[in-house]
């Protein structure tokens, strides 16, 4: 490394820091020939590609994928308090609420997500005083038809047992 | 009869050559692919080789937009300008010598022209107005750096490349692309004979079709998309074939000039039937070809761009004189033996 120095136009000069070559690498025809040889042996490295349709990503318990309400041994678990429609910062939960004969006496009569809406934030999950409401693994949202992006009841509850990953993370880190 | 055969051999080239851009296309992105460790495209047809042409299906659908401020002609006539250059460039280089078919002695050359060198030179001098003209006519001040680039860039590097082919001339003794090509029967290519002039030739052609290491007048990352950043649809993939179709150029014109052309060593030794010592003439033609064509991919994913002082200081303070001294060292040599 030599020095050398710049005079800037008040008058103040700099150190210019520049790395002296050697001959061989001025030369630069051998430099380039190390470049190819890097890049040819990268040829046949193994590849980082995943070929998504046929080799899938399993998330784990930590991904916040489609929101879902959770049904327990048949029934979901909320009780249509609407926190999760207050909270909602893109508007995109509608909760109505009805009486039912169980020992919860408050049950979803409808319950809707626009999942054009939905952005995923995960808000509605720790708002829930049930945890009726979690983040599933589901990240394939597929509609073909602005009708069918609004995910009523049906569609949105989702057995206990496939949430376990989630529910256990949420249990650990909440 | 004479005018038939001749209409065949250009009808079968041009379709090679069209075939070889998509196939180069989709060979380009493959192998781009695999040095960045991806898999690159292999969807479309077995291993993705139908990409290309679901690549154009792409581009025909797509709108023709014209800028409102653009000169319209001038516009239209540039991508015909430069395919039509990087087509015709092709016609005066052997790919064999001569085949028997049905008693008849065919060249295999669409015109074997007694100034080929000559015409080579002026063709790709043509080929600057098309990326020119199209950065001009289009008003857009990206576009118009991208042409002037391409006009400085082409004056600079045509120099050292005109005089590392003085070079060939001088021990192939003919401006004949044919008698070239004669001229190294055996090992006595002149990539043997002359490896400085071989270099300067091969960084040259590679200015010459604006590929990586001096892609400045496209310089995406600083020009949008240089000269064709106004263009779209069919005329933007004229372009992008004329870029492929100079290279395969660019690359038959280095095999004929430097690597032997279609010669074979000793091939005239192993006593096969003429026919066979044809197709063998023809198939290391291509082979030549088609391992250049591998280099000059392989050297667009390994080489950064160079800065646009860089390129002037490479082309006129080191090629040009690299050039002449290939030129002096080739006359001594002439002359002294």
């Amino acid at each position: 490394m030599r020095e050398r120095t710049t005079e800037l136009k008040n008058g103040r000069t700099l150190p210019i820091r520049r790395k002296d070559l050697s001959v061989w690498q001025k030369a630069y025809i051998p430099e380039i020939v190390k470049g190819l040889t890097l890049t040819l042996r990268q040829m046949f490295r193994p590849k980082f590609t995943r070929e998504y349709p046929e080799e899938r990503w399993e998330p784990t318990g930590a991904f916040r994928g489609r929101p879902v309400l959770v049904s327990e041994s048949g029934t979901e678990r909320c009780v249509a308090c609407g926190l999760c429609a207050r909270v909602c910062p893109a508007l995109a939960i509608f909760v109505q609420a009805e009486e039912t004969s169980r020992e919860k006496e408050r049950r979803p009569k409808v319950f809707e997500i626009d999942m054009l809406r939905c952005i995923f934030c995960g808000f509605c999950e720790e708002v829930c005083p049930e945890e009726a409401i979690v983040m599933s693994k589901d990240f394939e949202v597929v509609f073909a038809d602005r009708r069918k992006s609004i995910f009523e009841r049906e569609k949105l509850l989702m057995p206990m047992e496939e949430l376990m990953d989630r529910l256990d993370f949420l249990h650990r880190c909440r | 009869m004479d005018y038939l055969i001749i209409l065949i051999k250009i009808v079968v080239v041009m379709g090679i050559q069209l075939l070889s851009c998509a196939i180069l296309v989709y060979f380009e992105r493959r192998i781009a692919g695999f040095i960045q460790n991806r898999l690159g495209p292999n969807r479309v047809g077995p291993q993705g080789i139908l990409q290309p042409f679901a690549d154009v299906l792409k581009l025909v659908l797509k709108e023709d937009i014209t800028p409102t401020a653009a000169n319209r002609t001038v516009h239209d006539l540039a991508p015909i300008i430069s395919l039509a250059v990087a087509f015709s460039a092709y016609a005066v280089i052997p790919f064999g010598n001569t085949i028997n078919l049905f008693g008849r002695e065919i060249p295999l050359v669409i015109a074997d022209i007694n100034v080929g060198i000559l015409y080579i030179l002026a063709l790709s001098s043509i080929g600057v107005y098309g990326i020119t003209l199209s950065g001009w006519s289009s008003n857009n001040k990206y576009s118009l750096l991208g042409g002037m680039r391409s006009s400085a860039q082409m004056i600079s590097y045509e120099l050292p490349m005109g005089v590392s082919l003085l070079g060939v001339l001088l021990i192939a003794g003919t401006l004949r692309l044919g008698g070239i090509v004669a001229a190294q029967s055996g090992w006595h290519w002149n990539v043997f004979l002359q490896p400085l002039g071989f270099i300067t030739f091969l960084v040259a052609s590679f200015a010459e079709t604006n590929r990586l290491p001096f892609d400045l007048p496209e310089a995406e990352p600083e020009l949008v998309g240089g000269y064709h950043t106004e263009y779209s649809g069919l005329k933007f993939g004229a372009f992008f074939l004329a870029e492929y179709a100079n290279m395969i150029t660019a690359a038959g014109i280095i095999t004929t000039f430097y690597l032997g052309g279609w010669q074979f060593p000793y091939l005239e030794t192993f006593g096969l039937p003429a026919f066979w010592v044809s197709i063998i003439q023809v198939l290391s033609f291509v082979v030549k070809v088609v391992a250049l064509l591998f280099f000059f991919i392989w050297v667009r994913w390994t080489i950064p761009r160079f800065r646009y002082d860089q390129l002037m200081n490479l082309g006129w303070k080191v090629m040009l004189p690299l050039a002449l001294l290939n030129l002096l060292g080739t006359a001594l040599w002439i002359t002294l033996f």
